[in-house]
């Protein structure tokens, strides 16, 4: 039933960038070997891909997991020297995706799949969403009692208030020069919303913590160092409150930021076929029940699902949209303002 | 009525009509398509640099100085502008004073000529890729920090093709479906401007063939100058026929009787026994014979002068040749009477419109009148007044009898026939030649005494 699978947990050397783990997929000698680079987490990712190579014979591939900025800047330095050394690339740093099309580093694939996907997840023909995993917060159920669970951002702005306030300093969230999905998330917080301003100042007011990971951080929740955590990625979060009862998830219900995970197909892929292929199977029927199964796609707008009281509904679901606005996030400048903005807040985590 | 080898066929007017209507359609067709085209290609370029400049425009605008460094907080307005070209791949870059480039991509073309133009547009490449490039200036001058400040902004050219494509495609269809209705009306309109052209078609074709009367029919202006054409091709048809037809008629009355005359006189000659009176009896047979060759020669020169009033043209002639020819030709007559003739004729030319021929035959009939009826001396006069033109023939003689007089203008008088003199068929070819030439004939007494026949005629001017 399983694919073949090995692991290889090692570390490679790569001068400047470096993947964090790889993994083979397939059959032993298979007559083509895919590489994809992602920053999907192997475990997390691997039943799809075994998923995938059921449907195919004889075909090979090669997972790398990366970190989103390492995989932009090598891909970045691949398109400029006009090679392609991978055949995919997923990432949820998608404005950095979107970086990689606007430089034209991509190429163009049309098929009955791709045609459903929604204007807002596809750009170009070049570049689209595959999963649907909203930005939520994560608390702890023993600490935070049940009349005190932030359902929407001003909650949390209420919680973080009062002067002797107990959530204060055990709030944690990403460090955005850590982590680009974390940047990303902050971002598109500042462009969606004014109250992005308030929750800033309140959380540096607290003393409020900015850390790399989303694993640590979700850690941090269960084991009680924090109480709540902000904008994490739904994904990560729901898998772990499966097995983890104390851990409570939240979709914010003033707005919920949802990713999809960008996918794109350099441009002058060696296996660019079977890249295709394993796009078009993402996109389609099996590839979605794989990708919900994964908690990679999770059900918001009134489906069944995971996501507890608060949830979104309906106008507040905000789709990051791949296009050229994301770009802005690029900006050199922009981004040194918004950094240094940030760092403004939390001078604690400064190294 | 129809013979086939006659007629002969050119291309149709309604096959003419659609040859020019299709000319029309085509080569207007090509000639609206690449404007429609270079228009669309126009259109798309100015509605597409204008967001470009929009986007540029936020850009510059969200330039502020701090600590002497110019910093560009760019807004997300200027890439929401630009995703209205929602495929096309997006570059900017800000360069400072110094060439610096203070944000965007540093492989962003700069504009070849700085010019002083606050706004410029230029085209160049972008990732292989066409791409158009606005550049807008912002000019600083603080203490800390002045010079002009260049927000280069540049997309691809995917949108501005598909516009300019889409305009073309709908003009076409707009052109197209126009050249259908104007080949349709052009049809129609053929169809409904030929159908006169049918009707007088079914309307001759329908016609007794001996009936020469004008067809009276409405038809539209065009074709009334070829109603009217054919129905004086008619009129004169019916005029010649006619007077075949009197010719015919004529003659064989009036040949009749000096023939029957003649018939008896030869009977009697060829039962005389007597040789002298035989001899006068063939001396009466020969002057009836002469008598009757003169009344062939005139009737033919009837027949001929009425044949010629329709058919000749008319030309500029002076009556003044014409009263010298009658003249001339009266001194080789068997009647000449030479000196007793006069001609009285002014200095000046005389004109009239008119054929030389019929006119110098009718005179001739006048004079011959004169000459044989009349009393000497006659003369023959020309002259001008009030603008009739007027040839006159005076004797001094009482005039023909009241009863020929009467009946002068007729086509022609028994009693010249029953003489079997010709005075009345003279006078009859005088008044037709008159009456062809938009004339009259006067025949009356002179106060002086004597009598005067004369042809009056409209005088031209030169």
């Amino acid at each position: 039933m399983k694919a073949f699978l090995t692991a290889m947990m090692t570390m490679c050397v790569v001068p400047a960038f470096a993947q964090e783990a790889t993994a083979v997929f397939g059959p032993d000698d298979p007559k083509q070997l895919m590489t994809i680079r992602s920053t999907t987490d192997i475990a997390v990712f691997g039943p799809v891909v075994d998923a995938f190579l059921e449907t195919q014979t004889d075909i090979g591939i090669l997972y790398e997991q990366w970190g989103s900025n390492d995989l932009f800047a090598l891909s970045k330095a691949d398109c400029a020297a006009g090679r392609a050394s991978a055949d995919m690339l997923i990432s949820s740093g998608v404005h950095q995706m979107v970086q990689l099309v606007n430089d034209a580093c991509a190429q163009a694939h049309r098929s009955d799949a791709t045609a459903g996907v929604r204007d807002e997840l596809i750009w170009r023909d070049e570049l689209w969403g595959v999963t649907r995993e909203p930005a939520v917060m994560v608390y702890n159920r023993d600490l935070v009692p049940y009349d005190e669970v932030p359902q929407s951002r001003f909650d949390l702005l209420d919680l973080l208030r009062p002067d002797q306030s107990r959530y204060a300093g055990r709030v944690a969230t990403y460090d955005i020069e850590a982590s680009g999905l974390g940047f990303l998330f902050a971002f598109i917080d500042s462009q969606e919303a004014t109250t992005f301003g308030g929750l800033l100042e309140s959380l540096g007011r607290t003393h409020a913590i900015a850390t790399c990971c989303s694993a640590e951080i979700i850690d941090g929740v269960a084991n009680g160092q924090y109480l709540v955590a902000y904008n994490v990625l739904g994904s990560y979060a729901l898998a772990r409150a499966e097995k983890d009862t104390r851990i409570g998830v939240i979709a914010p219900n003033d707005y919920t930021l949802v990713l999809s995970r960008a996918v794109m197909i350099p441009r002058g892929a060696e296996n660019a076929g079977l890249a295709t292929a394993f796009l078009d199977f993402l996109l389609s029927d099996t590839g979605r029940a794989q990708l919900r199964e994964a908690l990679l796609i999770v059900p918001i707008d009134g489906e069944e699902g995971e996501l507890e009281a608060g949830q979104a509904s309906g106008g507040v679901v905000r789709p990051i949209t791949l296009a050229p606005g994301l770009l802005v996030a690029l900006d050199r400048q922009k981004r040194e303002s918004f950094i240094r903005r940030w760092r403004e807040t939390f001078p604690s985590n400064a190294q | 009525m129809r013979s086939a080898p006659h007629e002969k066929v050119s291309l149709s007017l309604t096959a003419r009509v659609a040859l020019a209507v299709t000319g029309v359609l085509l080569i207007g067709g090509v000639f609206v398509s690449l404007a429609a085209f270079a228009y669309g290609r126009q259109a798309a370029r100015e509605a597409y640099d204008r967001l470009l400049i929009g986007a540029a425009n936020d850009i510059a605008a969200s330039i502020t100085v701090r600590d002497g460094q110019a910093v560009v907080d760019l807004p997300r307005s200027a890439f929401q502008l630009l995703a209205l070209a929602p495929d096309d791949r997006i570059i900017y870059r800000v360069v400072g004073p110094a060439g610096q480039t203070l944000t965007g991509y540093e492989t962003a073309p700069l504009p070849k000529e700085s010019m002083g133009k606050d706004q410029s547009f230029f085209d160049a490449d972008f990732g292989g890729e066409p791409a158009r490039y606005a550049t807008v200036i912002r000019r600083f001058a603080e203490r800390s920090f002045s010079g002009n400040v260049h927000v280069i902004v540049g997309h691809t050219t995917l949108a501005r093709r598909d516009l300019a494509l889409d305009l073309t495609r709908n003009a076409l269809f707009v052109l197209s479906i126009t050249g259908a209705v104007i080949a349709v009306l052009a049809v129609l309109a053929v169809r409904s401007a030929l159908r006169p052209l049918d009707n007088i078609g079914e309307v001759l074709g329908r016609r007794d063939p001996y009936d020469l009367t004008p067809i009276e029919m409405t038809v539209p202006r065009e074709a009334a100058v070829m109603m009217s054409s054919l129905n004086g091709f008619m009129a004169r048809l019916d005029r010649q026929v006619s007077s075949m037809r009197n010719l015919i008629g004529d003659t064989a009355h009036q040949l009749r009787t000096p023939v029957a005359a003649i018939r008896a006189q030869a009977d009697l000659a060829a039962e005389e026994q007597d040789e002298t009176r035989r001899q006068k009896i063939v001396e009466r047979i020969h002057r009836r014979s002469v008598g009757l060759g003169r009344l062939l020669d005139q009737m033919l020169s009837r027949a001929l002068v009425i044949h010629r009033s329709d058919t000749v043209r008319r030309e500029v002639i002076d009556l003044r040749d014409i009263a010298v020819e009658v003249l001339e030709d009266s001194d080789h007559d068997v009647l000449s009477v030479g000196d007793d003739v006069r001609l009285d004729l002014p200095e000046d030319p005389v004109l009239v419109m008119g054929d030389a021929l019929s006119l110098t035959e009718a005179s001739k009939n006048l004079l011959n009148n004169a000459m044989r009826h009349g009393k000497k001396p006659i003369t023959v006069g020309v002259s001008v007044q009030a603008g009739q033109a007027r040839l006159s023939v005076t004797d001094a003689g009482q005039g023909p009898p009241a009863e020929i007089l009467s009946r002068a203008g007729e086509r022609f008088a028994r009693s010249a026939a029953s003489k079997s003199e010709s005075a009345g068929l003279g006078l009859a070819i005088a008044y037709s030649v008159a009456r062809a030439h938009d004339g009259q004939m006067l025949m009356e007494p002179q106060p002086s005494g004597g009598f005067v026949a004369a042809i009056i005629l409209p005088a031209t001017e030169v």
